[in-house]
């Protein structure tokens, strides 16, 4: 079949139990999550969860229309490849000597990384970027000893004049 | 200012506006405040002998009246117990409001005597939740609940109350209705899609109306009937969707699926043009999904847009309620004629040939068939699970009753409650249960339930001596090595009744059949117990 990464983006009640809703969801339809992220967005009452799931179409279609009959959902919709950009946050802690700060740096400055911690023997690195570049600034930095590194999931958002809000 | 009262008043006085007139329960400390108040009020509580029957009967109750029913469970362990009760009602689409206590709220969490995460564990079969954490809004709450309940596609949704919460003082009205923003379920149909619709059936040569549970929980009988008429469609049926048409209706052809008789089947197989309606292609429904897709045009109208294309692909899809839109449909649709293709099906529809039993022994088909004959036209029937449910949907002629049964979940035990349900929902109609001597075991302590409260309904028991239906796949599937299946050790059925105070009759001949039919037709509930021949088969 045709497996492919799709992401989906749904707004919920910002209620407590919403996640748990969602998450089971996936797991009692035998859908298969890849990543998940959630937060509020500018309307305090709603949240926005986007999850990135692998499936053919048949079962993105499936996800969209279980996910729509979640109660709490208000809006669900699959973004095309295209006209979404989307972004994942990494923390990458590094073990570094002194003498290796300039080369690591470098390395921020050309990655577009931004280093938001610094001590004797360690520096850590923040990166705001798309998955590919992501698992590009993972694969550069490795060399230099990864102490600890914590993801976030992706989260999208259409590109333009598009959006996807709730008017009330 | 208005007058403060306690939540679990607020409670009675939300289903009194929900014109709830019966509850089926089981109560404990935790629901304790809300039974107290159920007692200053005029709703009847039935005490049922297990939560998962209280959830069968207000099963029963709500498929008959057509409307969601309540029953009750205290916290912890009363609560789990109704979980199969939940997940029959989710399986089916059958609207029912649990109201189940819950420790305090401080406690929650902590793991205190009788604590269980009910909301959390109801989660993957129910229509929706609440754990109310703060008591004024209980009437949002019930409001929602019960509009949740009865619209879109029913189902079950639960209430789970602290006993804190029960008991705290509020200002309370209840409001007139529910407004829920991520909730609107669509009932009309796409007019262009009525058109395609109307186009496609004018086109086909051998269209086959299938019709499923969505036609009741529509309240859609009388449209779909209709429908049928005037494009002189012939019927198939879904398990669920048994007794929208009359046994005897010239276009019906019976039940289709893995246990559905051939002339459905064959119908199925050879239309060119196959009309869902409120039916969800389950796969004892349609086995072989990609066959018929690839053979035939397939149109489906359902409320639930997630149905439409899950199990079968649509060429047409239809969403929307049944009842709006078959009227959508006849609305402006054209009289048409299939008479050369429903004789094609008659061809192939042969009368049964009932095979002589054992002695001491009766045919549970020529049974039920002949038990048909004499009930009443409007008499409910409500087949348990198992070879007796098979039994029960192919062999009793319908007329204007219902056929009742745990059709998606296939829950052992659901017939003696949900007729004890269906008998209160309607005390004018006779109830039969028809169970097996399996199934009868599972819930045969809501004899009492039905002797308590004066529920009259009669309780037919297919006693082959095993669990039928696991034994014949062991039988076809497992080299007729068979475990666990025998029945060894059940009671006396007629001394059972007798001990709960009910007559019994045992049928095992002609005579005593005649003897069983005579008892049937006196008033109060009876046990009739059918001798079966051990290795009788489903088919």
């Amino acid at each position: 079949m045709n497996e492919m990464k799709h992401t989906i983006s749904v707004l919920v009640e910002n209620h407590a139990g919403v996640l748990s809703r969602i998450s089971g969801l996936f797991s009692r339809r035998g859908f298969n999550i890849d990543s998940l992220a959630v937060g509020v967005t500018d309307d305090p009452e709603i949240s926005r969860i986007t999850i990135i799931v692998s499936g053919d179409e048949h079962t993105v279609e499936q996800v969209e229309k279980q996910l729509n009959k979640l109660v709490e959902v208000i809006k669900v919709k699959t973004l095309k490849k295209g006209e979404k950009l989307e972004r994942q946050l990494v923390l990458i802690k590094l073990s570094v000597p002194l003498e290796k700060r300039s080369e690591i740096l470098t390395i921020a400055d050309i990655t577009g990384a931004s280093v938001i911690d610094i001590s004797q023997t360690t520096m850590t690195l923040l990166l705001a970027d798309t998955y590919p570049n992501v698992l590009r600034f993972e694969e550069i930095t490795k060399p230099y000893g990864v102490l600890e590194e914590v993801r976030t999931g992706t989260i999208a958002i259409q590109k333009g004049a598009e959006t996807m809000t709730f008017k009330k | 200012m208005a007058e403060k009262i306690k939540v679990c008043k607020a409670m009675v006085e939300c289903l009194q506006a929900e014109g709830i007139k019966v509850v089926f329960g089981y109560p404990g400390a935790a629901i304790c405040p809300f039974y107290d108040e159920l007692y200053n009020s005029n709703i009847k509580s039935v005490l049922v002998r297990h939560e998962a029957n209280g959830g069968h009967a207000a099963n029963g109750y709500a498929r008959i009246t057509g409307k969601p029913a309540v029953c009750i469970a205290t916290s912890g362990p009363g609560a789990t117990n109704l979980l199969t009760a939940i997940a029959t009602a989710y399986a089916d689409s059958v609207p029912i409001v649990c109201i189940t206590g819950q420790v305090n709220s401080e406690q929650i969490g902590s793991d205190a005597f009788q604590e269980a995460d009910i909301t959390g564990s109801a989660a993957p079969f129910i229509k929706h939740t609440y754990l109310v954490k703060d008591g004024l809004q209980i009437g949002r709450i019930f409001k929602e609940a019960f509009y949740l309940a009865g619209s879109g596609r029913p189902g079950p949704v639960l209430i789970d109350v602290p006993m804190d919460v029960q008991n705290q003082m509020i200002e309370f009205s209840y409001p007139k209705s529910a407004e829920i923003r991520s909730y609107k379920p669509t009932s009309r149909g796409n007019a262009l899609q009525v058109k395609r619709v109307i186009k496609e059936i004018k086109e086909a040569r051998k269209p086959l109306l299938c019709v499923g549970g969505g036609v009741f929980l529509s309240n859609a009988q009388k449209e779909v009937r209709d429908l049928a008429r005037r494009f002189d469609l012939p019927v198939v049926t879904t398990m669920m969707g048994i007794s929208v048409f009359e046994s005897d209706d010239e276009r019906f052809f019976g039940m289709l699926g893995m246990h559905g008789c051939k002339t459905a089947n064959r119908a199925v197989s050879e239309c060119d043009v196959l009309l869902l309606v409120g039916a969800r292609v389950g796969d004892r429904a349609i086995s072989n999904p990609s066959f018929v897709e690839k053979n035939t045009r397939i149109i489906h109208i359902d409320i639930d847009p997630a149905e439409i294309g899950k199990n079968i692909k649509a060429d047409i899809p239809l969403v929307g309620d049944v009842k709006t839109v078959v009227l959508q449909i006849l609305k402006d649709a054209p009289e048409m004629s299939h008479a050369g293709w429903i004789g094609e099906i008659k061809e192939f529809d042969k009368q049964p040939k009932f095979k002589k039993p054992e002695k001491g022994r009766v045919n549970p088909k020529e049974f039920i068939s002949r038990l048909s004959d004499v009930m009443g036209e409007n008499t409910h029937v409500v087949a348990d699970v198992g070879q007796n449910q098979i039994w029960t949907a192919t062999y009793y002629k319908i007329k204007k009753g219902r056929f009742l049964t745990s059709g998606g979940m296939g829950t052992m035990g659901y017939a003696v409650p949900a007729a004890i349900g269906a008998k209160l929902a309607d005390k004018k109609s006779e109830v039969l249960a028809v169970c097996g001597d399996g199934s009868f075991q599972m819930s045969f302590m809501e004899l009492a339930t039905a002797v308590q409260h004066g529920v009259d309904i009669k309780v037919i028991v297919m006693k082959n001596n095993y669990l039928g239906m696991v034994r014949e796949v062991q039988d076809k599937a497992y080299g007729g090595r068979l475990i666990a299946v025998s029945l060894e050790g059940s009671p006396d059925f007629i001394r059972l009744a007798e001990a709960y105070g009910i007559k019994g009759v045992r049928v095992s001949d002609e005579e005593s059949m005649d003897n069983a039919f005579e008892l049937i037709k006196q008033s109060g509930p009876c046990v009739i117990e059918c001798a079966v021949d051990d290795f009788e088969s489903t088919l």
